[in-house]
């Protein structure tokens, strides 16, 4: 039962996150994928949503953008941009936003605008689009990232979409009512936030990884010490995700 | 099909609606979402017509938006994604002149940028937001002192106030309204009287469209409009906000028209590989863009199988068992 690829333990691991009822914000790639898994397995009750509008979709094929016409299709609302962002925000419910960004600080900041002078950058990404809000206004956040040393940085060329900013209450001083990064899902475990000083400290290593590796692989200081072995995904999970969820391998690969 | 004489005048060409509603340095806003509804015939038109100095005002937008920056159509761009989903994680051509320094790039969010056509489309000045507040977002501009003020840049691109309502601290993000001087749609269908129904997810294509100056609307089919006023619920804009209008069968191709047809993977790929240098690029316009005067010459460029393997499925609106790989 060991045999299982990184993105596949890293579906899971982030739906295992979710509750049931919660009202997911799923963008493009592994987060289809977790939302998706979290519905199937852990959270019946829970609604998948995405910015543009649609609104507990079929996702009888996989979408593999937040436009993709699949995400229109068997939902109880087709509506739009400002309609979703009033779903993401709204104050009774619990709205976690599955994200991803280029590089990531101690603090879950995120960048996904530029690396270099923001005039002149060395390499340019997409930008913030709807992640900024969902970092801003969601109940919570589960953030993907490929765990590398270039990512894991100690401070992010562009501070894109907020995390704990520079932890301890100062995402509450800045104005934020709300929300904030409650796990990171890398190729190699789960990473939480100090409930004090919302630093990152790795809760779990995936079965084969070594905490040490995890520490190598981050560009900053990451405490170990709590870190237990992740379960490692069980046959439903694996049937559901294989089966099911993306039986094309678009995203699984 | 009888059309209205208000219909008739909206009905032209794709020259003579970038000739009348596009001139060189017009601040232009792009309907649809990265790989959905982009207006692409009016997009080609714009580039055929060696179109200068555009301002780009976008949410989160894909082909349309790199297709004009690549072709040198653009100075300016305000946005919050630049993206064609999996097939160009960052637009190619966007990330290439955005990093030479080509084009002046100022960054939003989706919902900025939301709110900023909902100003626009109020004839509110500037909307307060939560959204944003301690990031770079607010901290760095891409619009210098240079280009502030002029014309419809704002003097600012966002400020940090306190909430006047509130007797503790609360700070707000203020946003500018954004007024386009011409919104570019494609919709499903337009009535002989002119009313537009978009199917599927509007985007912010209403916001964008009552912001705007001028509207140009591609359309997949033009209907009676006693068929679109049997069920007006359905119906997406009135015939009076629209200027131009234009029958454009499979208009948003390669990206997707809900119901009628899905995105081209085969197409994005190919764009991928020819976009990905400078010459490849130069090539794609010559053979896709550069050519074709009308919408079916295109298509038949485009080629019989390509059009039918994307052919969506009537009920559930997109083209199942795609290759999408």
């Amino acid at each position: 039962m060991s045999d299982y690829t990184r993105k596949e333990i890293m579906a899971i691991s982030a739906g295992r996150l979710v509750n049931d009822g919660d009202i997911l914000f799923a963008g493009t790639g592994l987060s289809m994928l977790a939302a998706t898994v979290a519905k199937h397995i852990y959270a019946p009750n829970s609604v998948v949503f995405f910015e543009t509008g649609g609104i507990d979709p079929s996702l009888h094929e996989l979408p593999l953008a937040v436009a993709d016409p699949r995400v229109m299709s068997g939902t109880c609302l087709n509506t739009g941009l400002i309609d979703a962002f009033a779903v993401l925000v709204h104050r009774r419910l619990r709205t976690i936003a599955f994200l991803g960004a280029a590089q990531i600080d101690p603090h879950g900041n995120l960048n996904s605008t530029a690396l270099g002078d923001y005039h002149r950058p060395s390499a340019r990404f997409p930008g913030a689009g709807g992640a900024l809000d969902a970092a801003s206004l969601a109940y919570g956040s589960i953030i993907f990232m490929a765990h590398q040393k270039r990512r894991f940085v100690p401070q992010v060329d562009y501070l894109s979409s907020p995390g704990w900013l520079s932890g301890g209450d100062s995402r509450q001083k800045a104005g934020f009512k709300r929300g904030g990064p409650m796990a990171v899902v890398t190729d190699l475990g789960v990473m939480k936030f100090d409930e004090q000083t919302k630093y990152m400290y790795l809760e779990q290593y995936y079965p084969g990884v070594a905490p040490e590796q995890v520490r190598e692989n981050t560009g900053f200081e990451l405490d170990v010490s709590q870190a237990r072995e992740a379960e490692p995904p069980n046959e439903k999970e694996l049937t559901t995700l294989r089966r099911d969820i993306d039986p094309g391998r678009l995203i699984l690969g | 099909m009888e059309f209205t004489p208000s219909m008739q005048k909206k009905l032209m060409s794709t020259a003579e609606a970038v000739e009348r509603f596009v001139p060189d340095g017009a601040m232009v806003s792009l309907g649809g979402f990265t790989v959905n509804r982009n207006p692409m015939l009016i997009t080609r038109e714009i580039i055929r017509a060696g179109r200068r100095d555009l301002h780009l005002a976008v949410h989160s937008h894909g082909q349309a938006l790199d297709l004009l920056i690549g072709a040198g159509c653009v100075s300016k761009v305000e946005l919050a994604y630049g993206g064609v989903a999996r097939f160009a994680p960052t637009g190619i051509r966007f990330r290439a002149a955005a990093s030479r320094g080509d084009i002046l790039v100022e960054d939003y969010s989706n919902f900025h940028m939301s709110l900023r056509f909902l100003a626009g489309s109020l004839g509110l000045p500037f909307i307060p937001s939560r959204s944003g507040l301690g990031t770079d977002v607010l901290e760095k501009w891409g619009f210098g002192p240079e280009v502030r003020g002029q014309g419809k840049i704002p003097e600012k691109k966002m400020v940090v106030d306190q909430n006047p309502f509130a007797e503790e601290e609360d700070p707000v993000v203020l946003l500018p309204a954004l007024e386009p001087d011409v919104t570019l749609l494609h919709a499903q269908c337009v009535g002989t009287g002119g009313t537009v129904r978009i199917k599927g997810l509007t985007f912010l294509d209403v916001e964008q469209a009552r912001a705007s100056d001028a509207v140009i609307v591609t359309c997949e089919e033009i209907v009676p409009e006693d068929y679109l006023r049997q069920d007006p619920d359905q119906n997406t804009l009135p015939s009076f906000l629209v200027d131009a209008v234009i029958p454009a069968p499979v208009g948003a191709h390669p990206t997707a028209c809900h119901q009628y047809y899905d995105y081209d993977p085969t197409h994005l790929k190919l764009y991928r590989d020819y976009a990905s240098s400078d010459d490849g690029f130069q090539r794609y316009l010559e053979e896709w863009v550069l050519p074709f005067q009308t919408q079916e010459e295109y298509l038949a460029k485009v080629g019989a199988p390509d059009l039918e393997r994307i052919k969506a499925n009537r009920v559930l609106g997109y083209a199942p068992g795609l290759d999408r790989r």
